[in-house]
């Protein structure tokens, strides 16, 4: 007999590739029974840190197992995680191992950007920055250095900014995402919301998201909330162009017309004043400004808002009545990426107010006080001290005033990442900045219209980026340094105010790859050779953490081993005993802004159009996709299986209108209105978005060439933003004033 | 009795957010191409009358499973709990389960064997919970067995109006949809 049965199988599975062939000579056909292999990716140690995949920060489990880390896990401890992750938290080994990660530091040997440069080692790239800042602060002070950062890591960044002198600290998670939502509920209660967001998603009836699409939108734990309502029974009103997830889940879906929002509030206030359905007492008792408003909103009727949003006064009149039958715990979701169309201050206002005759701040189910696990600074770095190591600058000190963000934003309470991009400009402002450090931001698609990032970049004397991966920036930058990532590294502790008091730890389960280092170490080098080492004194990262724990009274080994330890539970809303956290100078929630009418504002929001997008155009709307954290995700490879690109998404039916013809998968270019052109985009063609708009996922499209797997995917909405409407009540960017329209991509 | 495991999946509190696809991925080393968990999402109507139902899916674990009586190697098996799974060493990845699979469960793995969920036998058969609805974000996924009837997959498919896909095949998966 020339073939057996076992060989001969043994040849078919060689024929289709297989490399299976060793577990197929002795055992097999039933004689043994057959098992699944463990895959064995348990750790030998867990390591509790925390995430950094975005800015949630939340909780987690660090599998190490031969030194490498298999798997991450939601930390149970963790209030934030409560024992799970997002896609983005399971997948930060894609991270820890891309191949694409900045090695070495790096020095630029060709002109900025075109993205030439030269290995070095760390003492001469340090050596470098050290030289160069300190020729920057002999002829410009110390306050021409900016610093941009977003992250965690960046708190040892701005501790270097206060020890060196300079004020310019910016993140672009204000003035071009957040901030007009932190501006306008400063102005209606005191204070503005923060992260994590004060709400209780958890124990709302109603939630009604405004162009938010939580659920794509993927701060765990507000999605954990949200499910957990929703199986309670919880509806939705969703406000959105498009048929978001959350729209999908929704008792009312208001598909209004981009940039209309406020006219549908004015309109939802008419009804619910008009009809008496507001909450008259917490009204009587907590705010200030009703009848002014009640007169602001008389005529707003939803038949005038139907007109201008696109959708059926009943519907309007309907949802309104719906959201109000459940206060107080009606939770009108703030949002958090609210830079959209210059008057985005004045739609925040008209959501807190909204909250307000809700009577849902501070009440459960609605808005809720929090409070910060008390800790205190590192002992021995008082701030005096550090005042005192910065010499004195080439001239007299710049008064308070003097910030670049002061650019008459009368309402910003943090700087503008985009001012300090402006005064960098000769003459812009009243000193120009001539040294960048970059920390963690890519701002080639932070901030809006490139070109003029570019040109600002062009002014400087130095730009150094901090990085993990070689995103645009770095290209752009004369000095790389390459950061360790979050499961390499030590970092400050984390205890952002939340409604359950909690303090956690970051540690690092495996040490850093490559000739990566952790923030901690690279400042601490640099402050050395600045002058600045006592502003350093701690000998690391883990060193000062333990001695802030120390100081607070919290034990080392508890937060080590737990990697987040709880404080006294707080009353966060009335029903607990709490008052509600208003924090205007009377007390009162201010419906009627007095503030605004003195600056000159308009002191209750008002409907103003927009422009529309001429024929054959499309307004352009950007968001997010669960699965990557802008275009610092782009890169992941584990991520990317599930989200490899972004997709231009089309109404069918204006689809069928286009000029060519476009089927879904096919590939697309977007053309705006000043001719900016973005790469070859697959289109999907849907019923789930209005015809007026097209929608893309924000952070794909790079061009670094750095990024192996990213460059060149998808679509960049960043390229696309040539234009952009400036709040001016805080400076925020609105981006979603660009029109783009379609072109086919010739297929070769 | 001998227990039936079984997974339920809230397509209300799914969001389709894949963060079951990830934390299955690296749990069971799943190589870069495979799946054996995915997230769906299906549109019916017209703007602006619209329904969309989430779901995260996979192998629907049946308790007739075509998989495994089309495997010619006794590769494919029915494990503990009913859990259908491959032993790598048998399968000589010919193909015929995922011929015969009516969901498109299974992939061949670049080894050259074919692979599947397997409800994280490992860790089931432990007392732990399967890793994609340890980490599910919206507690959407419920895992138990269905012989208990305190288990949590066992109170979820009575709460409920449950749906299973593809009932005609006749498999009779046991993966059961909340809907």
């Amino acid at each position: 007999m020339a073939v057996t049965r076992r060989q001969f199988i043994r040849i078919g599975g060689a024929a289709l590739g297989g490399v299976a062939a060793s577990g197929l000579v002795s055992r097999w056909w039933g004689l043994d029974s057959p098992s699944a292999t463990d895959p064995a990716t348990d750790g030998d140690t867990i390591v509790p840190t925390f995430c950094e995949l975005c800015f949630w920060n939340c909780g987690v489990l660090a599998h190490v197992k031969d030194g490498r880390v298999t798997k991450l896990q939601g930390n149970p401890a963790h209030p934030l995680s409560r024992g799970r992750l997002c896609p983005r938290g399971a997948g930060g080994t894609g991270l820890l191992y891309d191949p694409d990660r900045l090695k070495q530091p790096l020095l630029r040997r060709s002109k900025r950007g075109e993205d030439v440069f030269e290995p070095v080692s760390w003492a001469a790239a340090l050596d470098h920055v050290a030289e160069k800042l300190l020729a920057l602060r002999a002829v410009h002070g110390p306050e021409a250095l900016a610093l941009f950062t977003h992250g965690f890591g960046g708190s040892w960044w701005k501790q270097l900014m206060k020890a060196w002198g300079s004020p310019n600290v910016g993140a672009p998670s204000y003035a071009q995402c957040r901030g007009p939502r932190e501006a306008g509920y400063a102005l209606t209660y005191g204070a503005g919301l923060g992260s994590p967001e004060p709400i209780d998603l958890a124990n709302a009836r109603v939630v009604t998201l405004i162009g938010s699409h939580l659920g794509e939108n993927m701060h765990s734990t507000q999605v954990q909330e949200l499910a957990e309502a929703v199986g309670r029974g919880a509806q939705l009103v969703v406000v959105d162009p498009r048929f978001s997830v959350a729209a999908g889940k929704a008792k009312y879906w208001l598909p209004v017309k981009p940039g209309t929002d406020i006219a549908l509030l004015l309109a939802w206030m008419n009804v619910i004043l008009a009809e008496r359905l507001y909450d008259v007492e917490w009204v009587e008792r907590h705010a200030t400004g009703l009848e002014e408003l009640r007169a602001h909103v008389k005529d707003r009727t939803p038949e005038w808002a139907a007109a201008i949003c696109g959708v059926h006064a009943e519907l309007v009149r309907d949802s309104a009545r719906f959201l109000a039958g459940a206060r107080p715990a009606s939770l009108v979701h703030p949002g958090r990426h609210t830079t959209w169309y210059g008057d985005d201050t004045q739609r925040a206002r008209a959501m807190a107010i909204l909250a307000a005759l809700l009577g849902s701040y501070g009440r459960r189910g609605g808005y809720l006080a929090t409070a910060k696990f008390p800790l205190k600074p590192y002992p021995a770095a008082p701030a005096p001290a550090v005042q005192a190591v910065a010499p004195a600058a080439p001239h007299d000190a710049r008064p308070a005033a003097d910030r670049p963000k002061a650019g008459g934003f009368p309402v910003a309470d943090e700087v503008l990442a985009s001012g300090l991009c402006d005064a960098t400009k000769p003459g812009f402002a009243l000193y120009d900045l001539k040294g960048w450090i970059v920390y963690g931001t890519n701002l080639m698609q932070a901030l809006p219209k490139p070109a003029q990032t570019i040109d600002a970049i062009q002014k400087l004397d130095l730009l150094v980026a901090v990085d993990v991966l070689p995103a645009e920036i770095c290209g752009w930058a004369d000095v790389v340094l390459p950061e360790a990532t979050y499961l390499e590294r030590d970092d400050d502790l984390a205890a952002p105010a939340y409604k359950q008091p909690f303090v956690a730890i970051r540690q690092a389960a495996v040490p850093p790859l490559f000739e990566s280092r952790p923030s901690w170490w690279i400042v601490k080098e640099l402050a050395q050779r600045l002058g600045l080492g006592q502003a350093f004194p701690w000998p690391d990262a883990r060193a000062y953490v333990d001695a802030r724990l120390a100081a607070s009274g919290v034990s080392v080994a508890e937060l080590r081993a737990k990697g987040a330890v709880l404080g006294p539970r707080i009353a966060t809303c009335e029903e607990e005993g709490a008052p509600p956290p208003i924090t205007t100078p009377d007390g009162k929630a201010k419906l009627f802004s007095e503030e605004l009418a003195r600056l000159g504002f308009d002191p209750l929001p008002r409907y103003v159009a927009h422009d529309e997008p001429p024929p054959g155009s499309f307004r352009l709307l950007s968001g997010r996709a669960p699965t990557h954290t802008f275009g610092r995700t782009a890169n992941n490879r584990l991520l990317a299986e599930p989200f490899p690109e972004n997709e231009v998404w089309v109404n069918a039916d204006a689809a069928r209108a286009l000029p060519f013809p476009l089927k879904d998968g096919d590939r697309v270019t977007l053309v705006n209105q000043d001719g900016a052109r973005s790469g070859p985009v697959r289109a999907k063609v849907t019923q789930r978005i209005r015809g007026d708009c097209v929608f893309l996922v924000h952070g794909w499209g790079h061009t670094a060439k750095g990024l192996g797997y990213a460059r060149g995917r998808g679509a960049s909405t960043s390229t696309l933003t040539t234009r952009y409407a400036v709040d001016p009540i805080m400076g925020g960017t609105g981006v979603n004033v660009n029109f783009v329209r379609l072109e086919p991509v010739e297929v070769a | 009795m001998s227990p039936r495991f079984a997974l339920s999946v809230d397509t209300r509190r799914c969001v389709g957010c894949s963060a079951c696809v990830i934390a299955c991925k690296t749990e069971n080393r799943v190589p870069a191409g495979g799946f054996r968990c995915w997230a769906v999402q299906e549109t019916s109507g017209a703007f602006p009358d619209l329904a969309l139902e989430v779901r995260s899916e996979r192998c629907n674990q049946c308790a007739e499973p075509a998989c495994v009586s089309a495997c010619p190697t006794g590769a494919s098996f029915v494990g503990a709990g009913g859990i259908v799974a491959v032993d790598a060493r048998k399968c000589t990845g010919c193909k015929a389960c995922i011929a015969s699979c009516p969901y498109g469960a299974r992939y061949v793995h670049p080894d050259g064997h074919v692979d599947k969920c397997t409800f994280c036998l490992h860790r089931v058969t432990n007392a732990r919970l399967p890793a994609c609805v340890e980490t599910c974000p919206t507690s959407a996924l419920a895992f138990g067995d269905l012989a208990n009837p305190d288990s949590p997959v066992s109170r979820a498919v009575r709460s409920r109006k449950v749906k299973v896909l593809r009932p005609e095949s006749g498999t009779r998966p046991q993966v059961f949809f909340l809907v």
